[in-house]
């Protein structure tokens, strides 16, 4: 049976989580970084991996992780997600997923210790049924090629590369491997390019083994991004609901008029059930049964939810919301680029076409000839 | 609360199967099982339950499902059982309790719901049926409006003004009216589909004895709140399997058809599949918050996506028929309980459909709900109160 709510340890780890960003990530900190040209906040990501340990929550018991699971995963992203905290944790999720798919014990052993950051190394736009980046094998076991706009890659860290029909393990050290930032849409996500120029590699899996490794972790990164972008909406919602309580205009508080209550309310609504599909996504996660419907649900439904719920903010919030100086822009580019991870609400409506029978029609013999 | 469990319950009812044949005289069965406390579990005890979590209602339904014994037909007579009965068992007294609620819980007795007039729909404290004391009863004077199953009803629920003078939400009272009364009139209102679920009700001159007014003189509007809060649950509670609803109509259609499939339609066949499937959820999810004793507002949420859901999707569905949707099945009129939704043509859908988003609340009224309690919004200025 599905379990959609949060239980105790989830609502604890929850509190725990919200306390620290309180802390140590509020906003006007994290528009300062931002400011400041780099927003990744390594002290906070320290506090996150040493005092919750959130890299060990995926990772088994037998491996030295906590063995929580991917429920207890999304609740710290919609944590994340509600802060626009700039800090790895999707990328690190994602490739524990790709090691567990590997059974990479050693590796995942060192992500539960926190000795060994590790990423996959493919771009954040990826779908999970796309083709994998144009990186090559060879000569020996060396890569060389180029992959766009990654998250969540950390400088000396360990990246996992589909190229050919296997899966490497990369040390990210220059200068066979180089890093060249981009400047992100995502201004609390920061994304870089990696040139990879006979990169000596290690295969950790061969094949339709490593072909499901990949699919599984961008499965996993779909599923669990929905989390996060449900903390997006929240914090959106609550945000704008407060403002607009406050602010009068026409001798009345702004939410006292129809026009905006009614779109408020409707944002709820769609809040309401992405929350119950995000749910249902990192639980099935767990259960390994529907895992993959049950992403591509997530993100035809949730991405789309997050980006209203950015857009209601910044106008509903008027000329403040369209300030650099208000929370709300950093939100909308959050909300925006996570409707591209991990593949667009399009690409995974046509998943869903196929996971649940419901066929395209047929292209129309001839219609494009002339 | 209780320390009632499942598997308490189930010995319970094992023990009430022993006593009483399933197999036996149908109406002494559901009364005896309304004695013992297992209608409905979460009542006090003496009011057809055991003051047991509500959530175990349904391990008990189960467990006579199980056995093969008659229920209560509750789709006969849902006004009485979603509505009537959980305002009864909150503001009745145990007089009036011991009357209605068995024949009532049992089916040998529908009730319907005497609300709404022609010119107080959604603003219903605004309502004009007049009752007068009048020694020990009260005279009843008025016109009320889209009352289902008013012409198989024994006993109504109605709001009626006893203090004109009062502000408008404090003049009201709530009384329970004889349908079969002298002054009684019910006739059916036709509707957008060419039948009739609803009536229209004239109270002309009806004698209520006092004896039958629920709650104090005066506070019949928050009585009616009760009533109403459960209208909107009973509208939106019911689980689904996956294509459980209009979406599965839907669905087949898609896949039964290819001559019928075209780009943009896919597109919007999908995207209604996707929203369908996240309501479905999220009303699953709102089912767990009550049985884990968390009721949320996520009530108003289902009611809403369900009436934009089933609007949306049988409107897909006519065009996906293109050619074929010129052809109605029947405009005749007729009587149904309920409407019937899957059962007949995607016109008959189409036109069913545009009520849910009026019935129960109307869309904008909800979203007036979610705004002022659950996102606690300023109500607008009002002129009334």
């Amino acid at each position: 049976m599905t379990d959609l709510l949060y239980d105790a340890d989830e609502e604890a780890l929850r509190d725990s989580v919200r306390a620290l960003l309180a802390a140590h990530a509020p906003w006007q900190r994290v528009l300062t970084a931002v400011d400041d040209g780099d927003p990744r906040d390594e002290t906070l990501w320290r506090r996150l991996v040493d005092q919750i340990g959130v890299t060990s929550l995926a990772v088994p018991v037998e491996h030295g992780g906590v063995g929580a699971g991917f429920r207890e995963v999304a609740v710290v992203l919609e944590e994340l997600g509600r802060s626009v905290a700039p800090v790895p944790f999707l990328g690190a999720v994602v490739a524990t997923r790709a090691l567990l798919a590997c059974g990479e014990t050693t590796l995942l052993c060192q992500v539960a210790a926190a000795e060994r950051e590790v990423a996959l190394a493919v771009g954040l736009a990826t779908a999970p049924d796309a083709d994998p980046p144009p990186v090559t094998v060879g000569p020996g076991p060396t890569l060389s090629g180029r992959v766009t706009a990654v998250a969540d890659a950390a400088p000396r860290g360990l990246l996992l590369v589909p190229a050919g029909d296997g899966l490497y393990a990369v040390d990210a050290v220059e200068p066979a491997v180089r890093y060249e930032p981009v400047v992100s849409l995502d201004v609390t996500r920061p994304l870089v390019d990696i040139e990879f120029t006979a990169a000596p590699a290690r295969p950790v899996a061969v094949g339709a083994a490593a072909e499901a490794a990949v699919t599984e972790a961008l499965t996993a990164g779909a599923a669990l991004l929905a989390s996060e972008q449900v903390g997006v909406a929240q914090w959106c919602l609550d945000t704008t609901v407060e403002y607009v309580r406050q602010r009068h205009q026409f001798g009345r508080p702004v939410g006292s008029f129809q026009a905006v209550k009614h779109r408020l309310a409707d944002l709820w609504v769609e809040l309401t059930e992405a929350r119950a599909v995000a749910r249902y996504a990192a639980d099935r996660l767990d259960a390994g049964d529907e895992a993959a419907l049950a992403a591509a649900l997530a993100q035809a439904y949730c991405g789309p939810v997050a980006v209203r719920a950015a857009e209601t903010c910044v106008q509903l919030h008027g000329g403040l919301g369209f300030t650099w100086e208000h929370p709300a822009h950093l939100y909308l580019k959050r909300a925006k680029s996570t409707a591209i991870a991990f593949g667009t609400a399009d690409r995974h409506r046509a998943a869903l076409a196929r996971l649940v029978d419901l066929p395209a029609p047929p292209v129309a013999q001839g219609a494009a000839v002339r | 609360m209780s320390d009632h469990t499942a598997d308490g319950l189930r010995e319970l009812v094992a023990a009430f199967l022993r006593r009483h044949d399933p197999g036996g005289d149908r109406t002494g069965f559901l009364r005896a099982r309304f004695d013992a406390g297992l209608a409905w579990v979460h009542h006090p005890p003496g009011r057809g339950g055991l003051g047991a979590p509500a959530h175990l209602q349904t391990v008990v339904d189960a467990a006579f499902a199980e056995a093969g014994a008659p229920d209560n037909q509750p789709r006969r007579n849902s006004i009485g059982l979603g509505m009537a009965a959980p305002t009864l068992v909150r503001h009745a007294t145990d007089a009036q309790c011991r009357r209605w609620l068995r024949p009532l819980w049992t089916g040998e007795e529908v009730w319907c719901q005497l609300f709404s007039e022609p010119e107080a729909g959604s603003d219903l404290a605004s309502l004009r049926t007049r009752a007068v004391r009048d020694g020990d009863d009260w005279v009843v004077d008025g016109q009320k409006v889209w009352t289902s199953l008013a012409h198989r009803a024994r006993w109504a629920i109605l709001l009626a003004r006893t203090d004109p003078a009062a502000p408008k939400h404090h003049g009201l009272t709530y009384f329970v009216c004889d349908m079969s009364a002298p002054g009684v009139r019910v006739r059916p209102l036709r509707q957008v589909t060419g039948e009739a679920e609803f009536n229209e009700v004239f109270l002309t001159g009806v004698r209520i004895p006092d004896a039958h007014r629920i709650g104090e003189v005066g506070h019949g509007w928050q009585i009616a709140r009760t009533t109403l809060m459960n209208e909107r649950v009973a509208i939106g509670g019911r689980p689904l399997p996956r294509e459980g609803g209009m979406v599965g109509v839907l669905a087949r259609l898609w896949r039964e058809r290819p001559d019928l499939r075209t780009g943009g339609l896919h597109e919007e066949v999908l995207r209604a599949w996707v929203r369908a499937e996240a309501a479905r959820l999220a009303a699953l999810r709102l089912r767990q918050l009550v049985a884990a004793g968390q009721p949320g507002p996520e009530g108003s949420a289902v009611k809403l996506s369900f009436a934009e859901l089933s609007q949306r999707i049988s409107g897909l569905e006519v065009e996906l028929r293109g050619a074929e949707a010129l052809r109605h099945d029947d405009w005749t009129m007729r009587r149904p309980a309920e409407p019937d939704l899957l059962g007949r043509t995607a016109t008959y859908r189409y036109l069913r459909a545009r009520g849910n988003s009026i019935e129960g609340g109307t869309s904008e009224i909800l979203r007036n709900i979610i705004a002022e309690r659950v996102l606690g919004l300023p109500a607008e200025p009002r002129v009334d109160r």
